[in-house]
């Protein structure tokens, strides 16, 4: 059913992607460019609208001050937590920003905050789906870093909010590939699935049983990427650079743009090749070449990839497991083709890593697979079920600053605690509670996840009050609390200071600016949509007229046609798209026999919107592919 | 971050209801037999939740599968396109199964719970009390299990001395090797502990067998074994959190 779609979005730092389950199995949404991969790479054009995607890609090296990337690295984070990140990025903060605030970056002259910024990809895939399936798609499975914390998931949820997407489940990317993997292979077993994308580092291990996925330990890194080792290889060329010519090009955000651009090449072509050239073109004339091998490379990223180390032990220790216990290593991210990283993991888990599956696609196949279940499942689907963990501990800053772990690491989720508190003073109206997540023994080395005040206690003396407290973490992986002042009975107001997140209220606000237009922007397309293809069918017709075909239709057939001609004439400068649909469809109709003769007549042309490979699609649009692809001989 | 949940408490199920609020079959605990609609929460503890007495010896294979089972009923993620109320009882129900499972599935988690549950207050020796302790200057509420007071006495002595060499950089191999003979001996002693606390479980069911068979138990025999079971705990979390201890100098 249409109202039933649901679709699963793989949320990148490099690529984002949307795909669903089609049938037995899920398959990936392209792009208006056939692309299946959408550069998580927003920019402003000279008239301050948003472009996304490949498009954008170029303004990064043109106009970086208008263009991000990676603007996961900044989702549920701080001004202090991204001072490393600012160092190579063309990021520019917002100027009076302060600490404990939401980030605001400045693209042009406006300010965007992170999840506006993943909202608009968001909201790109929304479109790409829409057009594939014709028609609106209201609800998605985004996917997340299994070792993103609260307030990350939050910001997530929120771009999906943003989007005009009602983000019906948050999945962990790990435990999401498990899902393509386990359809794949449908096979009993325990998997470790080691997830080395553009930003993120993630190692779980699950338990794959008669359809069931159950997460039995999951570590890693939020600050570990290729995006890492990329910043690495730019800072050595500016070196070099400064070193060869005597300038220093870090301010210069084109030069280094440029250079991001060509090391990213050549890392990629290290994978296949054994040396490759770094070139690049200065700005103000000049040219950079260096000649780099793949042994060259691997020494120097050695550091970066040997932080994945730690996460993965880790895990195994919390799993109870050791390497030659696991069945299969599944790779995810974009980075595990690197020769060296597949190496690595060879080693640590004593077997060949599994790397059938499309590292870059994976996640968003199980996106999907989550989707449909969710949905209802399928036959494919029936038996499957997620058993996800909470990958941080959650806890309570006590007396001494000292963190009280409530639900450990690992619990499966959703996973609740109940903690009990009192009043200090007599008639205290008002209890704080600081919530944090994190595995340090101390409250300033954990990451702070909110302020709770406990509002409304009924007047006590001291110590009297009794106030169950009672903290749940969904199956999203987000905290919710809720209190009972126990005496009462009376259930205390909680208000809620999220640290680095937005208030429902900002997210609200964001919304409707975005929904509007959306609403607004996806009649615009559709009425273009409709225009086009009419263009395309009413030129066909032309050449259809022109060809021996016509001459072998019957004046009835060809009154028809001239009729249908003049009503789609008629309509088609129009802004009801429904009209001008109507009209094609008609027209469609009354030339099908003139098409079939043409084709008879070995010549290949589509006046019909639908192409024989649409026609199998199965569940995909009943209405003509609104890009429809027309040969003219 | 999100709004509050409403409680469980506010939506009563009222005393002596037992019909399914969907089909009208008496209900089971969770979900209906008969249409399979999740049930709202009843406030269980974690033994009744699965349908057993307070009961320590445990069939760890029936528990697994009955947890499989009761997940593939109320998990959220397969009530997805129920009504707001059934998917808030699912997530309620859930978290509630996997708190129990948690729980119950380790042999030291279940004791302390079953404990709780019988009214004892089980003394906290947890790391974060030793901090405390150590920030605050003041000492640390515990204690030691008189069988082991001089050994403890001396290891902690051996650890104060290898913190000190590794501060100033040394290194003794000798004293390595030797705290970490200890700790293997620290460690089988906890095996052990496990076992006598297993022996002291089957004591217990026995007591309990013998209620349900309508033979009273006097409350002074339930204090009694309670105590037991509460010294063998006391006794192993104590060495258990010197294992830590040690542990965490030697690896630092």
């Amino acid at each position: 059913m249409t109202s039933d779609r649901i679709v699963g979005i793989d949320l990148g730092t490099t690529n984002s992607l949307v795909a669903f389950m089609q049938g037995e199995s899920p398959v990936v949404i392209p792009g208006d460019d056939g692309s299946n991969l959408v550069p998580s790479v927003v920019a402003l054009d000279e008239k301050n609208q948003p472009v996304i995607g490949n498009a954008a890609r170029a303004s990064l090296i043109s106009t970086p001050e208008r263009a991000v990337y990676s603007i996961k690295r900044l989702m549920g984070r701080g001004l202090e937590d991204v001072r490393e990140e600012l160092k190579f990025s063309p990021f520019r903060l917002a100027e009076d920003l302060h600490a404990g605030e939401v980030l605001r970056i400045k693209l042009g002259e406006k300010d965007f905050t992170p999840p506006e910024i993943s909202g608009l990809i968001l909201r790109q895939l929304k479109r790409n789906a829409e057009r594939f399936f014709g028609g609106p798609v209201t609800k998605a499975v985004i996917t997340v870093p299994a070792y993103f914390n609260d307030a990350q998931r939050q910001a997530t949820k929120d771009a999906g909010r943003i989007a005009g997407l009602e983000v019906l489940r948050l999945v962990n990317e790990p435990t999401a590939a498990s899902l393509a993997y386990g359809l794949d292979q449908k096979q009993n077993g325990t998997v470790a699935v080691y997830d080395l994308g553009g930003g993120t580092f993630d190692i779980s291990i699950l338990k794959l049983h008669d359809g069931i996925f159950e997460v039995i330990a999951t570590n890693g890194d939020t600050h570990l990427g290729g995006d890492d080792i990329d910043n690495l290889l730019i800072t050595i060329a500016l070196d070099d650079i400064q070193g060869d010519l005597g300038t220093d090009l870090r301010k210069n955000a084109e030069a280094v743009q440029a250079i991001r651009k060509a090391v990213i090449e050549a890392k990629i072509a290290l994978s296949s090749q054994t040396s490759t050239k770094l070139e690049v073109e200065l700005p103000g004339g000049g040219r950079y070449l260096r000649e780099i091998t793949r042994e060259q490379f691997e020494k120097l990223i050695q550091p970066i990839i040997d932080r994945t180390v730690g996460p993965c032990k880790q895990a195994l220790k919390d799993a109870g497991l050791k390497p030659e216990q696991i069945d299969e290593v599944v790779l995810v991210g974009g980075s595990t083709r690197i020769p060296k990283v597949r190496a690595l993991v060879k080693e640590l888990f004593h077997r060949e890593p599994h790397t059938d599956l499309n590292p870059d696609e994976v996640v968003a196949l199980g996106a999907a697979v989550q989707a449909n279940i969710l949905g209802g499942g399928s036959e494919a689907t029936e038996n499957m079920l997620l058993l996800d963990v909470t990958p941080l501990s959650l806890g309570i800053e006590v007396a001494g600053g000292v963190t009280d772990k409530i639900i450990l690491r690992n619990s499966t989720i959703p996973a609740s605690a109940t903690q009990f508190y009192t009043t200090q003073v007599d008639g205290q109206a008002n209890v704080a509670i600081h919530v944090l997540q994190g595995e340090r023994e101390l409250a300033k080395d954990c990451r702070s996840l909110a302020r709770f005040d406990l509002k409304g206690i009924p007047a006590m003396a001291a110590g009297m009050a009794r106030i169950e407290v009672r903290f749940l973490i969904d199956a999203n992986g987000i905290l919710h609390v809720s209190a009972r002042e126990q005496r009462s009975g009376k259930e205390a107001e909680i208000e809620v200071q999220p640290s680095y997140g937005l208030t429902d209220e900002q997210v609200e606000g964001m919304i409707l600016d975005s929904f509007d237009s959306a609403e607004e922007d996806f009649r615009q397309r559709q009425t273009i949509e409709a225009r086009n293809e009419a263009a395309t069918i009413l030129a066909a017709l032309d050449k259809g007229k022109k060809s021996s075909a016509w001459g072998q239709l019957t004046t009835d057939e060809k009154k028809k046609i001239a009729k249908f001609e003049k009503g789609l004439t008629a309509v088609k400068g129009e802004e009801d798209y429904q009209a001008i649909r109507k009209a094609i469809d008609l027209l469609n109709q009354g030339t099908m026999r003139l098409a079939e003769l043409m084709m008879d007549g070995a010549v290949s042309t589509a006046l019909k919107g639908k192409t024989m490979d649409e026609a199998d699609m199965g569940e995909g649009p009943t209405a003509p592919h609104p890009v429809a692809k027309a040969e003219f001989e | 971050m999100n709004k509050t949940l409403t409680t469980i408490g506010s939506k009563p199920v009222p005393e002596g209801t037992q019909t399914c609020w969907s089909c009208g079959t008496m209900r089971a605990t969770h979900f209906c037999e008969a249409c399979g609609k999740v049930q709202p929460p009843a406030p269980v503890d974690y033994f009744k939740f699965f349908g057993l007495p307070w009961k320590l010896d445990l069939d760890l294979t029936a528990l697994n599968r009955d947890f499989y089972e009761l997940s593939r009923k109320l998990h959220p993620d397969l009530n997805a396109r129920a009504e707001s109320d059934e998917q808030e009882w699912s997530l309620q129900q859930t978290s509630q199964l996997n708190d129990a499972y948690r729980t119950l599935k380790d042999p030291i988690k279940r004791t302390e719970y079953l404990l709780k549950l019988e009214g004892v207050e089980l003394e906290e020796q947890s790391k974060s009390a030793t901090e405390q302790a150590r920030a605050t200057g003041q000492a640390k509420k515990q204690i030691v299990p008189p069988d082991l007071l001089e050994e403890v006495f001396e290891l902690n002595v051996q650890l104060e001395e290898l913190r000190m060499q590794k501060k100033m950089g040394e290194d003794d191999p000798a004293l390595i090797e030797e705290i970490g003979r200890q700790k293997l001996e620290l460690e089988e002693k906890q095996e052990a502990l496990l076992e006598e606390l297993k022996d002291r479980w089957k004591i217990w069911d026995g007591m309990i067998q013998r209620e349900h068979n309508g033979q009273p138990v006097s409350d002074e025999e339930r204090r009694q074994e309670r105590e037991k079971m509460v010294d063998v705990l006391n006794r192993r979390n104590y060495i258990r959190n010197l294992v830590r201890d040690v542990s965490e100098v030697l690896e630092n």
